[in-house]
């Protein structure tokens, strides 16, 4: 097996040019699991991580570029503010240990449907920056994730960095799981409150083959909630929205949970985190 | 390939290392360090548990050649000199040692949390270690030796 430790990004599109096939590692938390297993014995292995731009972040008009290495753990301890639903589904993820190594660009090469950074990315319009030597190119999360463990990215390429714009307004995560740690999403829900644009980002993960937006029931909440007084939502209304975000699942039933339980929870996910998404704009936070 | 990195304070060097194995691999089998411990491979136990430049990873998920002239801190660089380490201690004293298998991992994760937080509340202890299995103690003590751990080192 090669191995390739490249300190320069130039020279790290330039090793993956000359050699497609090198697998691209980082965090290596899913990666050192697969070869720790024997499930993947690759001819190369690509380390990023003496790349330093992969780890660094920036904003400019309002829109964040962040690094395809910046860890979980960052994400939670530097962008919390500028990020919140990012924040809150990169606190469930894994461990402490994991958190400190895996990365968001591992999250995106990974694909899985239960990749928690997936829904926030998809309910703030994220875009993939990917590279390779003949220049970079910007792919909406939306059509970056092209089915279960699949993603857009030619064999050249490599992940640079996401851009997504600072929170607009109040975003929530949750997850459904065995456990409080470590665990691979049953369900799980992201939730981006646009109120400048009286406009709401839903994302279901684990439930179906990608992450999925629900349109439906975004279309119908931005018509019925009430932006300007910052009334309450109604129980129905509420209800309504938990009852639509269920049917744009197409989930599986596997050891985590059955396809009728994935719909049902992803339901209550909804109701719940618009409920506290709403209370926190209405208290002008 | 050959790798030198830096372990507990000072420089190693091994030969012969195959690109594909992990850290925890290097350490146990070709360095002499056993006292991280190789349980699950996945990442999902945290006996493996180490410092990479001061982070705490599970060595098991870390590729050899990422190490390359990093500095690892393992289970066996936690304490200085032949005293054990008040975290050390703490556990021993507090019966959160059973089999012992996952002990060097949760002093090493334990260590960690007390360097950035020197009075966790419950919960955050709870979260510190959620990556650090034990079949054995069913935890409660491990939370006692936590805490009394914190209690001596403040
Ligand atoms: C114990 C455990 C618990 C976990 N818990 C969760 C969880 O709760 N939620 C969750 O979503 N995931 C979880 N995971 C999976 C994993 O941690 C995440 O998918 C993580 O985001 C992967 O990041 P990484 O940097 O470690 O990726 P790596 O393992 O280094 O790479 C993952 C994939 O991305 C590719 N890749 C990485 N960086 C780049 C780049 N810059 N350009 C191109 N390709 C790249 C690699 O080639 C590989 O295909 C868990 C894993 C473990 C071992
Ligand atoms: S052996 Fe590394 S986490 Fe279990
Ligand atoms: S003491 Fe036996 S596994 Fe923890």
């Amino acid at each position: 097996m090669e191995f390739h430790s490249p300190d320069s990004w130039r020279e790290a599109l330039e090793v993956k040019a000359a050699q497609p096939e090198a697998v691209a590692i980082f965090g290596g938390t899913d990666v050192m699991v697969d070869l720790n297993f024997d499930r993947e014995r690759p001819g190369a292995v690509l380390d990023l991580t003496r790349v330093p731009e992969l780890g660094e972040w920036g904003e400019g008009d309002g829109r964040l570029r962040v690094g395809a290495g910046v860890t979980y753990t960052r994400i939670i301890s530097e962008l919390g503010s500028e990020l919140p639903g990012l924040a809150m589904a990169s606190r469930t993820v894994g461990s402490p240990q994991i958190r400190n190594r895996g990365t968001v660009g591992g999250n995106l090469g990974t694909a899985s449907p239960a990749g928690d950074a997936l829904p926030p990315l998809y309910v703030s319009d994220a875009e993939v920056e990917l590279a390779s030597t003949n220049g970079t190119r910007r792919v909406p999360v939306v059509e970056f994730i092209t089915g279960p463990k699949r993603n857009a990215m030619r064999p050249d390429e490599l992940i640079a960095a996401f851009h997504i714009p600072r929170a607009e307004g109040p975003q929530q995560y949750a997850k459904i799981g065995t456990r409080n740690a470590m665990v691979i999403a049953v369900c799980a829900f992201g939730l981006a409150l646009r109120p400048e644009r009286k406009r709401v980002g839903a994302c279901l993960g684990s439930a179906a083959p990608t992450p999925v937006r629900a349109r439906e029931a975004e279309e119908f909440i931005e018509s019925v909630l009430d932006w300007d007084s910052r009334g309450e939502i109604g129980d129905t209304e509420l209800r309504r929205f938990g009852e639509l975000v269920g049917e744009a699942a197409s989930p599986i039933s596997d050891v985590r949970g059955t396809a009728a339980y994935r719909t049902h929870a992803v339901g209550v996910l909804a109701r719940r985190t618009l409920g506290w998404a709403w209370d926190e704009y209405r208290r002008g936070e | 390939m050959r790798l030198r990195l830096n372990i507990n304070g000072e420089t190693r060097e091994a030969d012969g290392v195959w690109e594909g194995e992990s850290l925890l691999y290097v350490l146990r089998e070709r360095l002499g360090f056993p006292g991280s411990k190789n349980a699950c491979e996945q990442g999902e136990c945290g006996s493996c548990s180490v410092y990479l430049d001061g982070v705490l990873v599970c060595s098991c998920l870390v590729l050899a050649g990422q190490a390359e002239g990093r500095e690892v801190v393992t289970v066996e660089g936690i304490a200085e000199g032949e005293e054990l380490h008040p975290v050390q201690r703490a556990f021993v004293e507090a019966g959160g040692v059973q089999c012992g298998f996952c002990t060097p991992g949760l002093i090493v994760a334990t260590h960690d949390l007390l360097g950035r937080n020197p009075d966790p509340t419950d919960a955050e202890i709870r979260e510190a270690l959620a990556g650090n299995l034990c079949r054995c103690t069913g935890y409660e003590k491990i939370l006692d030796a936590v805490r009394l751990a914190a209690e001596r080192m403040s």
